[in-house]
């Protein structure tokens, strides 16, 4: 297995360079570095002085892929891609264009992006799984067909309908918890309640239809046939047996998820004014501080990569049969 | 059941504090008793240093805690400087070329500013000043020492000093320093004696950093600024600048000790985001104790603040003395203000109605439900508001939005007749009435040159108004008709929108930034505008940063933009169309490169004369020749709306003002009963839908129970 995942690491590492390069040359070739200096110098007042020594103090002022008037390895250190890309594989994320720590930034605001993500991804299995046995159970009866219709429905709706809808009938009129904000430690509890309420409401629709396919899928199969032939109960069958197997893809699709968890959402992030990953990353692009624009494509492309591993590591432990080589 | 559900609910959520305060109460329970303002913001400050801050969400925190030499009077129109920090206004002398004093200002070369601070101001408490054994205890901070040390709260110890006029001295040097990237470096290069030089020898430095740099800063002297001694110290000017000194009230001139720019120079600080851009040391009535831009920024009062008289109208200036009414020394009149980030406005507004925020802007969406138009034709709060007590208080600011024809262009630029009335046709199509009345729910006045209301030669519209698009009939003012700008297009020679020299229709371009459906809504009515004279406009979207691109080559043909004053001062808006500031020629804020030697010559006069009825006369010269010119379709200028609850007081419309945290007052008891009177908890919802999954529980439970068996016996 060791094996298995060293090569796994090796393979990632073309894609985090592609990754790397793709949005390097998104971002230095669409918009100069004078340009986003520009931007951060302010719009009143901003001399071309101003601009060099802006690019001077962040390094923008080296040449982009050769440094041809330097000699030696400096030829390839002292270009932008090299300063501002290649120390990202060694977890050097910098500054930002604004002047802060990236990684110290990084590691605050991951708590607030978990508090939310994690209640809701858990809460969001379990009433998923849920309805989706349910709805198995009732299987082409009528109670299957108004729950999937429920489904479709509740996918069709914008997530930002149900984050609009609840701060109002859930804050606004009923008044029960804050509209929006956060608190640290326990007091985090008032705040996130809603939050976790309207991601896994907003995840019921599409939840409950995939684990529902997964457990029709498991229904149909022989094991299923021969456990009720012997005379197993409905409700024994689906737990003890579909429900049991089934576990693996729901697992696969859980598992390749938990790393993500900590880059937040961007919209709920933003309309509840939680200080995580997710607002984090769309202020930098709004405000174009491309330094940690880049660091976050880059650690989203890490936690992807090392999310694929854990699901196949998942596999060997739910399934004696599945071997890594 | 009812109330055990109650109960359950209660405790389950807030197991951990909520007794008295409202369930959706953002703040905790103690806070309620607290002399706390609570306020929001949209956008996180980008930079909390002086030198750099220069826009109006990072002054809203940076003026509450940088004192400047002088401030604006809270309460006068037309806006009026005042001492802050100063004990008086500045004695300006005129120098010869010998930099021998002089009366006669004919002869003046250089200008003088002697300015004297009072004694006695001490800085907030920092660990900066902190001295143990008569070293700085933190002033060559090791990795060890920082271990448990996240945020600047963290160091345990502090320590004040006295504000002296080194202070000010070295913070001046530091917008010199090209490290420090100052938007007014360039401006002050123009102006402060030695600056240029000063600039100069520090970018040979850029090596140099920390506690070096630092020591440079402090050691070498700027050749036109002189420390008198510990309380004055004077600047000289390379050439007389009256506005100068409105520059002294803005934070770029405000107090820095050097002991906290070493402080912070550290590299270890520095690693862990503690920097001065971050955490800033003052005067002012006030400190950040907690800066989290993401979640919230915390202002508390500052104990070592010295105190100040709350302002009148009678206020007086007496050989440059300030002499006030009022004597106590009262002001801060509240102890914390709490600003929390929200980022929509949707549960910013509702938080404001629940009273959770103390004031309030009006959206556009929420433009309809804050104000309506009454019988009169006035704007006036709509009746939920007028209910809760809210206030809406109105002012316009001191800014300017315009259309702007690049002069460089071949088709609308130049000097030309026909150049000219293509540009005035045009001018006269555009409807701002509708505009304003479209796209900013009425708030805002239609510009009839670039001088804003509040500043001196302003023109009104009544007794004073642009003659090239209004006429004087029937004892008022009219927009002139459609027809006349059919006519100056025939004379521009593009009859009917028809080129006349090839037959081809007149096509213009717009250049555009932004996007979504507000901007695509503006282009669509602006399209409409110009083809009532039937010119076809093409709009050209873009990002900013093309947009930006366009406007310094010199390869756009019409655009929009706009400036916000940094002082109320007719010059700060005409430079605007001084040749030598032309965005393509000398990268100045003249954007569509407008060159008149007459209105050149005109400014030049004017801009060192201080406020008079021959500089009036000035102006309006001026103002006749760019609206003869028309380098601008004079567009309008915004009116604020801002929204505040019953229980502030002294609320006042100052846009010139930055520091006026100092001034509000709240009333609690009024905020803490209303508070609990409209946000009582409503459960009745919460006890059907506790009802109904418990039904449709037990439902399920026996529909499995059933099915389950049927299948057995089957």
């Amino acid at each position: 297995m060791i094996n298995y995942i060293f090569k796994r690491i090796l393979y990632a590492i073309p894609i985090l360079i592609g990754v790397n390069l793709l949005t390097f040359t998104l971002f230095f070739v669409v918009n100069s570095p004078d340009e986003v200096a520009r931007l951060h110098l302010g719009n009143k007042r901003v001399t071309q002085e101003q601009i060099q020594s802006w690019n001077e103090q962040r390094g923008y002022n080296f040449p982009l892929f050769f440094n041809q008037s330097e000699t030696g390895l400096n030829v390839i250190k002292k270009t932008i891609f090299y300063e501002k890309s290649v120390k990202l594989f060694y977890f050097d994320f910098g500054i930002s264009d604004s002047g802060r720590d990236i990684k110290y930034d990084i590691k605050q605001r991951m708590w607030p992006s978990l508090a939310i993500a994690l209640p809701s991804l858990l809460v969001g299995l379990m009433i998923n799984i849920t309805f989706a046995l349910f709805f198995v159970f009732f299987r082409a009866t009528k109670v299957d067909y108004i729950g999937v219709i429920f489904c479709v429905a509740l996918m069709s709706i914008s997530s930002l309908f149900y984050i609009i809808g609840g701060q109002y009938l859930i804050s606004k009129l009923l008044q029960l918890v804050p509209i929006s904000g956060y608190a640290q430690g326990v007091d985090a509890i008032k705040f996130l309640i809603l939050p976790v309420f309207i991601s896994v409401i907003y995840g019921i629709g599409s939840g409950t239809r995939w684990y529902r396919s997964l457990f029709l899928e498991e229904i149909e199969k022989d094991y299923v046939k021969t456990a009720k032939s012997k005379g197993l109960s409905e409700v024994s069958v689906l737990f003890n047996h579909v429900f049991k197997n089934a576990l693996i893809p729901i697992l696969t699709g859980v598992v390749v998820i938990l790393p993500l968890l900590f880059l937040g959402s961007l919209i709920v992030e933003s309309f509840f004014g939680i200080p995580g990953l997710g607002s984090y990353t769309i202020d930098a692009i709004q405000s174009q501080d491309f330094a940690i624009v880049r660091a976050m494509v880059f650690l989203g492309t890490i936690l992807y990569i090392f999310g694929l591993i854990l699901t196949d590591i998942s596999y060997t432990l739910v399934d004696p049969r599945v071997r890594l080589k | 059941m009812i109330n055990d559900l109650k109960n359950i609910f209660l405790l389950s959520i807030f197991l951990f504090g909520c007794s008295d305060n409202p369930l959706n109460s953002p703040y905790s329970d103690n806070n309620s008793s607290q002399n706390i303002l609570y306020s929001s913001f949209q956008e996180r400050p980008k930079h909390l240093d002086p030198v750099r801050s220069y826009s109006s969400n990072e002054y809203a925190f940076l003026a509450q805690i940088y004192e400047p030499l002088f401030q604006y009077h809270y309460l006068k129109k037309p806006y009026e400087l005042i001492p802050l920090t100063a004990t008086k206004l500045p004695e300006v002398q005129y120098l010869d070329s010998n930099f021998k004093v002089t009366k006669k200002v004919k002869n003046a070369r250089y200008s003088k500013y002697i300015l004297n601070i009072k004694k006695g101001i001490l800085y907030q408490n920092h660990p900066a000043f902190f001295k143990e054994k008569s070293k700085y205890l933190y002033h060559s901070l090791e990795l060890d020492d920082l271990k448990n040390i996240n945020t600047l709260s963290d160091f345990k110890k502090s320590s004040t000093r006295e504000l002296m006029s080194d202070d000010y001295i070295y913070q001046i040097k530091r917008l010199a320093d090209n490290l420090n990237h100052s938007p007014i470096s360039g401006v002050m290069q123009e102006y402060i004696y030695g600056f240029t030089e000063y600039k100069e020898q520090l970018s040979k430095l850029n090596n140099i950093s920390g506690e070096k740099r630092v020591s440079y800063l402090k050691n070498n002297k700027m050749l036109g600024i002189k420390k008198i001694d510990d309380f004055s110290f004077s600047i000289i000017l390379k050439k007389p600048y009256p506005q100068f000194v409105y520059w002294l009230a803005m934070p770029f001139f405000a107090p820095m000790p050097w002991e906290a720019d070493l402080f912070y120079s550290q590299q270890q600080l520095k690693k862990k985001n503690i920097t001065l851009n971050w955490y800033p040391v003052g005067t002012g009535p006030f400190m950040l104790t907690e800066n989290n831009p993401n979640l919230r920024m915390v202002l508390k009062r500052n104990s070592n603040f010295r105190g100040e008289v709350y302002p009148s109208l009678k206020d007086k200036i007496k050989n440059k003395k300030m002499y006030s009414e009022n004597k106590e020394k009262v002001i801060p009149f509240i102890d914390e203000a709490i600003f929390s980030l929200e980022k929509e406005q949707i549960p910013r507004w509702n938080k404001f109605l629940q009273g959770y925020y103390d004031n309030s802007g009006i959206a556009s969406d929420n433009y309809d439900q804050a104000v309506s138009l009454n019988s009169s034709g006035d704007i006036t709060l709509t009746e939920e508001l007028k209910e809760k007590g809210i206030h809406l208080s109105m002012a316009t600011a001191a800014s300017t939005y315009y259309i702007g024809f690049n002069m460089l262009d071949g088709t609308v630029g130049g000097k030309s007749n026909r150049a000219k009335y293509l540009r005035q046709a045009i001018t006269l199509a555009i409807d701002y009435e509708e505009y304003i009345s479209i796209f900013a729910n009425g708030r805002g006045i239609v510009a009839q040159s670039p001088i804003p209301p509040g500043i001196f030669g302003y023109q009104d519209g009544i007794k004073k108004y642009n003659k090239t698009i209004y006429s004087f009939k029937n004892k008022r003012i009219v927009k002139k008709n459609i027809e006349k700008a059919k006519i100056l297009m025939e004379k521009a020679g593009y009859p009917n929108g028809i080129n006349q020299k090839n037959g081809k229709p007149l096509i213009l371009y717009f250049e555009a930034t932004g996007s979504g459906a507000d901007t695509y809504s503006f282009l669509n009515w602006l399209r409409k505008q110009f083809k009532k004279i039937n010119i076809q406009l093409v709009t050209r979207v873009t990002d900013y940063n093309r947009f930006q691109e366009k406007m310094i080559n010199g390869t756009g043909q019409i655009f929009q933009w706009g400036w916000n004053a940094d002082y109320p001062d007719p010059e700060n808006f005409l430079f605007l169309l001084y040749s030598k500031n032309g965005k393509v020629k000398y990268s100045g804020e003249n954007a569509s490169n407008y060159d008149s030697k007459e209105f050149d010559k005109l400014f030049i006069k004017m801009k060192n004369m201080r406020n008079s009825i021959e500089r009036e006369k000035i102006i309006d010269q001026m103002l006749s020749i760019i609206q003869e010119d028309c380098p601008w379709i004079w567009g309008w200028h915004p009116k604020s709306f801002s929204l505040s609850h019953g229980w502030v007081e002294n609320v006042e419309s100052n846009l010139m003002a930055n520091n006026t945290l100092k001034y509000k007052k709240i009333k609690l008891n009024s905020r803490n009963k209303n508070i609990k009177s409209w946000n009582k908890a409503n459960f009745t919802l919460l006890y059907i839908l506790a009802f109904l999954i418990f039904l449709l529980i037990l439902s399920v439970f026996f529909m499995v129970r059933k099915k389950d068996r049927e299948k057995i016996y089957d």
